[in-house]
């Protein structure tokens, strides 16, 4: 599992479509905001959590459909589906790997990107906690798409469509945990860690399920 | 005996392919699977590699390695970075062993996206040899490749059987390997009246 993780950090930046893509469409799209709503600080420090948790979940959604489909196309998910490794471990360290590429960089990067947005001095401990807790739940129900719709050819719309809806709760959670007002911000993070671990518990094997009747 | 099969029943979607597939696989035996196009070759491999439903095949070391049509290299990754990857996940480590043996010293350092179809064969088979496994299973491992190469690959699959490995092959080509068998997937083909389609069945008579 450990090369496997290592393997597609390679390919993200050897392939610079893994760290440079993510980051750079995270950046844009919270960057962007100013410019669609006005110079107001403070509606801008009011939207700020959203912004950010929506701009994580889209760029996250950017590099779902990588997760499986390119080794299903040059034929490295057969001899991984063959080798002594199971499905469910194999899709829990393409998880991770995802994780470590998109996730990641998004927590660090939503620092200053909350600066830029205004986003009041005491959310960020919060806002960072979220998404590190948080992400992980992204890339695990992504994976599990990813794993559905890996061997249609162009399923990112259809991959978008699955996922999409699956992430809810997750965005709810963690933006309103960040959002300054809020009064129970820990029961909050404890919900959006919670929603992670079922997700990294319970999601590799319904990822095995599905690429297993994919490779049928 | 390293592989026993009873009564396979081999579908491709909902058809019906090949049906009571009955082979056993000893040390050193090599099958060369022979049929058109369409026959199933394709379809028992997978099968037996567990890729689809195994009922009915028994491993007995659980031991498997499975070359399809496709290489399962990554063009970005140099060659001894591809072959690092599969020592990683089979938890071998003969990698610089088999990389002398298939001659692929000079190229180590070569991104894949660099190298020709033989080269990337030759890549494909370093994994089966990575692997340690005792059961070789390959789909036209020859295919689009030169007489050199090709013999180098059969090399490597008559000295795997030589070390008490074993290898199922689908191949138009003879081999010149000691202990081989040919089984013809004609043989089990299923004939139009033995399809088990209810809406089918009876029917364009």
């Amino acid at each position: 599992m450990k090369s496997l993780i290592l393997r597609d950090l390679r390919l993200a930046v050897r392939s610079g479509g893994g760290f440079a893509l993510t980051l750079s469409f995270f950046l844009i799209v919270v960057m962007m905001v100013p410019f669609g709503v006005g110079a107001n600080l403070d509606l801008l420090a009011r939207i700020a959590p959203g912004v950010l948790w929506i701009g994580a979940l889209l760029s996250c959604l950017l590099s779902l459909d990588r997760i499986f489909q390119l080794d299903w196309e040059d034929g490295t998910l057969e001899a991984l589906a063959t080798s002594p490794i199971p499905l469910s471990g194999i899709a829990t360290a393409k998880a991770t790997a995802h994780w470590i590429i998109t996730g990641l960089p998004i927590t660090i990067a939503a620092i200053p990107l909350g600066y830029l947005l205004n986003l009041e001095t005491e959310a960020y401990i919060w806002l960072v906690a979220s998404l590190s807790v948080g992400t992980p739940a992204l890339s695990f129900i992504g994976a599990f798409g990813a794993a559905i719709t890996v061997g249609i050819k162009r399923g990112g719309l259809l991959l978008s469509l699955l996922v999409l809806p699956l992430y809810i709760p997750t965005l709810m959670l963690g933006a309103q945990c960040v959002t300054i007002g809020s009064e129970t911000p820990i029961k909050l993070l404890a919900l959006v860690a919670a929603i992670s671990l079922f997700c990294i518990a319970l999601i590799p094997f319904a990822c095995a399920i599905a690429l297993r009747a994919n490779l049928k | 005996m390293l592989l026993n099969v009873t009564n396979l029943n081999c579908r491709r979607g909902p058809k019906l392919i090949i049906a009571n597939v009955s082979l056993s696989v000893t040390a050193g035996e090599c099958i060369i699977l022979r049929g058109p196009n369409g026959s199933g070759k394709t379809t028992l491999l997978r099968f037996l590699a567990g890729l689809s439903d195994n009922a009915g095949i028994k491993t007995y070391n659980n031991s498997i390695a499975y070359s399809g049509h496709l290489d399962g290299v990554k063009s970005t990754l140099t060659v001894n970075e591809n072959l690092s990857f599969w020592a990683g996940i089979y938890a071998t480590n003969n990698l610089d062993k088999v990389i002398k043996k298939l001659n692929l010293e000079d190229l180590s350092n070569n991104l894949v996206g660099e190298l020709s179809t033989g080269q990337k064969r030759r890549l494909g088979l370093a994994r089966m040899l990575i692997s340690n496994a005792k059961i070789w299973l390959m789909d036209e491992p020859t295919s689009s490749l030169d007489t050199s190469t090709s013999s180098l690959i059969f090399e490597a699959i008559n000295l795997h059987c030589k070390n008490d490995g074993a290898a199922i092959i689908s191949t138009h080509i003879n081999l010149n390997i000691p202990k081989s068998r040919v089984l013809n997937m004609e043989d089990f083909a299923v004939k139009r009246e033995d399809e088990d389609d209810p809406f089918l069945k009876g029917s364009f008579q």
